[in-house]
């Protein structure tokens, strides 16, 4: 038995398909937040598992799996600095609840 | 032909990853829900280590698991009551999640079994890479060099940290 490209695939495909599940139904911003991290992760295992399976000689999608885990870094940080910001005049985190910022 | 060893691992990590994501989005407290993303991460971790690069999976835990996870923590901590549930869904946004997921999955789920012949490519045993030659590449301007991404994430990182220190600051 082999460990084929295609078995990587899978729990990659299930782990996004949770991520938009969850990005779509939860109402609470921090949980939205942590959906959109395994989207981002399903993400980057692809990368690195057609680089290493299709390309094994060159270091593309390793790089940019390196580039995308630290843009998410930075883009987690200035998220959760608004949603602390957020919580601090509305005093919730439920986007039912904030609905000041719509026209 | 795999070793039993990393068939078993492969398994176990597999399993790990589709139970713990679908914990992740189903639990109804915040902060399991964060503890089972962090049990997701780690198991990609295995994953990279799995492909020979370690260096990503090193990453991968100290930037994720070390880094993003504390945060997430944090912010927590300070927004909630600790025990506090969520509350239920309406039924409409369910359904909406439900159905949007399960197009994606089947979607492609249909294409990569459209591809039969190209998905069960096995590993080739390709020249790994050291930490001395991704170093080489990710500060170099030849062909495959990375320089200008790597000098853009750091004036990106730097822009974040202004915005994080600007937009929390109390006023």
């Amino acid at each position: 038995m082999d460990l084929t490209l295609f078995m990587y695939l899978i729990p990659s495909l299930i782990m996004f398909g949770c991520g938009v599940y969850g990005f779509i139904t939860r109402k609470n911003m921090i949980a939205i937040m942590i959906s959109l991290e395994l989207m981002l992760n399903s993400v980057d295992i692809n990368f690195v598992v057609f680089n290493r399976y299709l390309f094994p000689g060159q270091l593309e999608g390793m790089f940019f799996s390196l580039f995308a885990i630290a843009i998410a870094a930075a883009e987690t940080a200035l998220a959760i600095a608004i949603i602390i910001n957020v919580f601090r005049i509305a005093k919730n985190v439920d986007i039912k609840q904030i609905t000041k910022l719509k026209f | 032909m795999e070793s039993v060893g990393n068939i078993i691992l492969y398994f176990i990590v597999a399993i790990a990853i589709i139970v713990f994501s679908v914990l992740t989005v189903t639990t109804r407290k915040i902060l399991r829900s964060a503890t089972y993303l962090l049990f997701v991460l780690f198991a990609t971790a295995i994953i990279y280590f799995q492909m020979d690069y370690e260096f990503l999976g090193a990453v991968q835990i100290a930037v994720y698991a070390g880094g993003i996870l504390v945060l997430f923590v944090f912010a927590i901590m300070l927004t909630h009551r600790p025990g506090h549930d969520a509350e239920a869904l309406t039924s409409h946004r369910r359904w909406l999640g439900l159905t949007a997921a399960l197009a994606g999955v089947g979607v492609c789920g249909y294409a990569l079994f459209s591809y039969a012949d190209f998905a069960g490519k096995v590993i080739t045993s390709g020249s790994t890479f050291d930490m001395v030659q991704i170093g080489r590449f990710l500060l170099s301007t030849d062909k495959y060099g990375y320089l200008l991404p790597f000098e853009a994430i750091s004036v990106l990182l730097l822009a974040c940290i202004i915005g994080g220190v600007v937009i929390a600051r109390r006023r």
